[in-house]
């Protein structure tokens, strides 16, 4: 009955502009990665320099990708740890 | 001091030339001399929006091929002192043109006009590169659609690749009614999305088909909705500040109706 009187008043197919957005957003997403292959490299980068800080990491094997989905676009790092810098374990006692 | 601003979108059919001719035209009224340049070699279409299709005689290509000179391949249209169209070839390819060509050209045409304005074909190939190769500027236009508004984010980012910065939005064929109903992407949320500096909102209008049908530039119909919001824009160019025109749409019978009974 109220899908009756909602589609009278023109009601029934409001906020079409939601999915517009959300579909928008995850278009550009997918297409800025794809814009620069350089990206992943100075993501990589940039990955490398902070982690390097507090532990000892194998560059050479360590893998960093834009792995997508549906409905969401996530990144995944494996980053293989050759040894932990012993001071990183005072601050984490701290 | 003139200023050559190329006028692109990347997806077709958004209202880049209709847009070249009616902002072309304001600046004309404004005062200034302005001349507009179809980039859109082998399907031109500015001559037409313009009522000057049968006037072309020598086009860009002979310009650059050296088969005239600048002045002869220019139109002057008669209506509006200070207005001129370089035509495109139409019975050429884009790569009859180099980028490096259109920089000479819109060099030499900065010596004569105070704005040039460039028509930029539909794609990011060849004939995008030439068309942006000679702009100081860009305007980007886009409609309220996920297709252009993506279009409109690539072409952000080959612009910004190109090293020309800070590109202005201006987003065509709002409809006010459908925003309303939440059916329609509003301007906050393509502003957020491309991040780019808004330069002007044209609303939906009739006029524009009926400018268009006649061959002339609907911004000096001072009726139309989508021509005031042209005006703004040119000002804006010329450096006043304008807010935005409202939108708003006047409240039928049936709406008030709806409200008093909470629907």
């Amino acid at each position: 009955m109220f899908g009756i009187i909602n589609r009278l008043f023109g009601r029934g197919t409001s906020g079409s502009k939601n999915i517009a957005k959300e579909r928008l957003r995850l278009v550009l997403v997918h297409d800025r990665v794809n814009v620069s292959p350089q990206f992943i490299e100075m993501l990589k980068e940039d990955i490398v320099r902070s982690i390097s800080c507090y532990m000892e990491i194998d560059e050479k094997s360590m893998e960093v990708n834009l792995a997508s989905t549906n409905s969401s676009v996530a990144l995944i790092a494996n980053i293989p740890i050759r040894r932990m810098k012993r001071g990183t374990m005072i601050h984490a006692d701290d | 001091m003139s200023e050559v601003i190329v006028i692109t979108s990347g997806k077709g059919g958004v209202g880049k030339t209709t847009t070249v001719a009616n902002l072309g035209t304001g600046l004309a009224l404004a005062g200034k001399k302005v001349a507009l340049v179809d980039a859109d070699i082998g399907l031109r279409n500015l001559d037409v929006v313009m009522g000057l299709e049968n006037r072309i005689v020598y086009d860009l290509i002979d310009v650059t091929e050296g088969n005239c000179r600048l002045k002869q391949a220019l139109i002057r249209d008669k209506r509006y002192e200070n207005l001129f169209l370089l035509p495109a070839a139409q019975t050429r390819d884009k790569d009859a043109v180099s980028p490096a060509q259109m920089q000479q050209l819109c060099k030499d045409m900065r010596q004569d006009f105070d704005f040039i304005l460039i028509d930029c074909p539909a794609g990011i190939e060849q004939g995008f590169k030439n068309a942006i190769a000679g702009a100081d500027r860009a305007i980007i236009v886009t409609t309220p659609e996920v297709s252009a508004v993506r279009d409109a984010d690539r072409i952000i980012g080959l612009l910004e690749a190109a090293e020309m910065s800070n590109p202005k939005l201006v987003v065509n064929r709002i409809r006010p009614k459908m925003v309303k109903k939440g059916d329609m992407m509003d301007i906050d949320d393509m502003i957020d999305i491309l991040a780019i500096d808004l330069l002007g909102v044209i609303p939906e209008d009739e006029h524009i088909v009926v400018s268009t049908n006649r061959g002339e530039p609907a911004v000096c119909n001072d009726q139309s909705k989508a021509s005031q919001a042209y005006r703004n824009i040119v000002r804006r160019i010329l450096g006043e500040n304008v807010p935005l025109m409202s939108l708003e749409i006047e409240e039928s019978l049936l709406d008030r109706l709806k409200k008093v009974f909470g629907l």
